[in-house]
């Protein structure tokens, strides 16, 4: 990889780190509202996945949406604007933290309903097929979300009609409170892949040389042969489920262990050790973050609210 | 009498009845370890254990088909969901089994099952988590639909719910867990399918429920200090629906106002309007309205939001123009 592409990753992990971390000041503070669920400490997996990806290639999530709508090119400024509920967001302030999307970016949202968005996720790669074109979907979705039907019936679809989507599942060990053993017949999710006869394969999501990595060859695969392709990625998320998660169900070490597989650090001592860049060459890097998400922020508050009228608006397209 | 919150309220129950029939026990995501996502089985899993607090993977089918199933051999399940949004990803177990299975089979089948459900909007959750879509359930023989508006109704039709022999769909309100009531000392039971005047008054009939009567009760406290009475009637109970203490308030106020969180097309309005119209038309004196949800999906800004929520002050004006 180039060093300019080495570097933009970098970029754009740190930006998701902060736009969510401001995100969260915001939310103490009683301006973001709803459900938040924060991507800190997974943002390797939607980086490197996305790295991977053609314009032309679809992206579909789950609602822990902020990172993957800013690796798909959607700005700081519309995240945190959507955030807010401000008529300058993606959603135009209807939508709020788990519903981000963008047509243009090829970003088919996130998604509030565990495992809902699967069946669409076909749906969207059955567009393709039927058009006769070789864009790949990517869908994401938790280690939870491959407990409900919706995950069996889309798999099974997609490896029946021969549907072009990397499945990619970010086990982060969890659903809300619930541990993958105690919720999931088996420990290692991408066997279920193997109960569907789809290739599959599992990444280490705290590298996101790795993902990047693991994305290319399987979305190789997926194109190539017009076949699905299931990808597990081990992470973990350092915050809770959402905001305001007693966290009673895991012990603060083993949060604080995970802590140190960072995936901003273990990139940036990758960076330098490799010397890709200088310590300097990161501090800019991490300047220039700051203040994109001083200005988003200065934005999303400074914008309007929807008017009131737009309360009727999009409810059908005739 | 004890002032207690509807979260306690709901949790007490439960626990009385856990107690009382080693049959019962809950099922649902996050109802144990976690303590429940609002917090109303906070203590159940180290007090009853995982045998009777169980943690289920994401799986809707599965919660509510195997507690039918374990409610056709005999135990006594209560199914959680985590929200009624979710319910929608279980319809046909709702609907084409718990409905059914009795009458289809001759009788044969008995579901003493109790699916609990948080509803309701005002949190900022968007579209798909703030429905308020009760009306869609109670229009199933074959399921009873219980909706309370009182820490005690809430733990006297839940109790009942739990001994009942028939699948009940229990729905509370997400914003009204913090809300304080009395509720009587020791044991009691409400009768499901009883509604019930909450409020008494001369003026004007408000018939609600659940969050509606919250509202509507505020609301005539506002129509009070205008010298308005109004009587409130608590369905509390949707279906089967008890129209008898709503007719005999009609028959006596020939003015009335239905209020309701959800939708108003098709909606619980609509049924109460009608019956009103079909049992008690020659004691209208001006014709009914229905305070409801506009007809949106409701989207996460906060102002949008309560602009689509029925609001105190849409109660009041209805109010008022009934009685022109
Ligand atoms: C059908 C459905 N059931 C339950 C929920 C509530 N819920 C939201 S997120 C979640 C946990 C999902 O866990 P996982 O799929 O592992 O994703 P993660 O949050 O860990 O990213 C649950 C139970 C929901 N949104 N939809
Ligand atoms: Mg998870």
């Amino acid at each position: 990889m180039k060093k300019e592409q080495l570097l933009d990753l970098y970029y754009q992990m740190v930006l998701i780190r902060r736009v969510e971390e401001r995100g969260a000041e915001l939310y103490q503070a009683g301006k973001i509202g709803g459900f938040m669920h924060l991507y800190i400490g997974q943002e390797a997996v939607s980086t490197g996945l996305i790295a991977a990806r053609e314009p032309r290639d679809r992206v579909i999530t789950a609602y822990r949406d902020h990172g993957v709508a800013l690796n798909c090119g959607i700005s700081a400024n519309e995240v945190m604007a959507e955030l807010l509920g401000k008529a300058t967001g993606m959603s135009k302030g209807k939508g709020g933290s788990m519903h981000m999307a963008s047509v243009e970016k090829n970003m088919w949202g996130g998604h509030a309903i565990v495992g809902g968005h699967l069946p669409v996720a076909a749906g969207l790669a059955l567009g393709d097929q039927y058009a006769k074109n070789d864009n790949i979907t990517i869908c994401m979705f938790g280690d939870g979300a491959t407990n409900i039907g919706y995950f069996h019936e889309a798999l099974n679809l997609s490896k029946t009609w021969g549907l072009r989507v990397l499945w990619v599942c970010e086990n982060n060990q969890y659903g809300m409170g619930t541990a993958v053993s105690r919720a999931s017949a088996v420990d290692e999710i991408r066997q279920k892949a193997e109960g569907y006869g789809m290739k599959n394969a599992e990444v280490n999501g705290m590298d996101v040389l790795a993902v990047y990595e693991a994305a290319k060859e399987s979305m190789d695969f997926v194109r190539k042969e017009g076949q699905p392709y299931f990808l597990e990625v081990d992470t973990y998320r350092f915050r809770g489920h959402s905001m305001g998660d007693p966290e009673r169900y895991r012990k603060a070490e083993e949060v604080k262990q995970w802590q140190e597989n960072d995936p901003i650090g273990i990139f940036n001592k990758y960076l330098l050790d490799k010397k890709v860049t200088t310590r300097k060459g990161l501090d800019e890097i991490e300047a220039r973050v700051e203040e994109e998400v001083q200005k988003a922020v200065e934005f999303a508050e400074t914008s309007p609210e929807p008017a009131l009228e737009d309360l009727f608006k999009d409810i059908y397209a005739e | 009498m004890a002032k207690i919150t509807m979260r306690e309220a709901i949790s007490q129950a439960l626990m009385e009845e856990m107690d009382r029939d080693p049959a019962v026990f809950i099922m649902g995501e996050e109802v144990g370890v976690w303590g429940g996502t609002y917090a109303v089985t906070k203590g159940f899993y180290d007090k009853y254990g995982a045998d009777r607090v169980k943690d289920t993977p994401i799986a809707e089918n599965a919660i509510l088909g195997a507690a039918i199933g374990a409610a056709m051999v005999g135990q006594r399940p209560i199914a959680e969901l985590m929200t009624i949004n979710f319910a929608f990803s279980a319809m046909d177990y709702i609907v084409n089994q718990a409905a059914k299975l009795r009458y289809m089979f001759g009788g044969q089948f008995t579901l003493p099952l109790v699916i609990r459900a948080v509803g309701g909007g005002g949190r900022q959750l968007g579209a798909t988590h703030s429905q308020t879509p009760d009306a869609i359930f109670a229009h199933f023989p074959g399921l009873k639909v219980v909706s309370p508006g009182t820490p005690e109704d809430a733990k006297g039709l839940l109790k009942s719910a739990i001994r009942s022999n028939d699948p009940i769909l229990f729905i509370e309100h997400a914003t009204m867990y913090q809300v304080r009531g009395e509720v009587p000392e020791g044991e009691y039971l409400i009768p499901i399918g009883k509604s019930k005047v909450q409020r008494e008054g001369s003026d004007l009939t408000i018939v609600t429920y659940c969050k509606g009567l919250e509202l509507s009760m505020k609301a005539a406290d506002e129509l009070g200090k205008e010298g308005i009475q109004a009587e409130i009637v608590d369905l509390r109970t949707l279906r089967p629906l008890d129209m008898e203490p709503v007719l005999q308030s009609f028959k006596k106020t020939n003015r009335a106002i239905v209020v309701e969180e959800g939708w108003k097309s098709y909606g619980v309005g609509s049924e109460i309007v009608s019956r009103i119209y079909e049992e008690a038309f020659d004691y209208v004196d001006a014709p009914i309205i229905r305070v409801a949800q506009k007809e949106v999906p409701l989207p996460y800004n906060r102002t949008l939001e309560q602009a689509a929520l029925p609001q105190v002050t849409d109660i009041v004006a209805a109010a008022k123009e009934v009685l022109k």
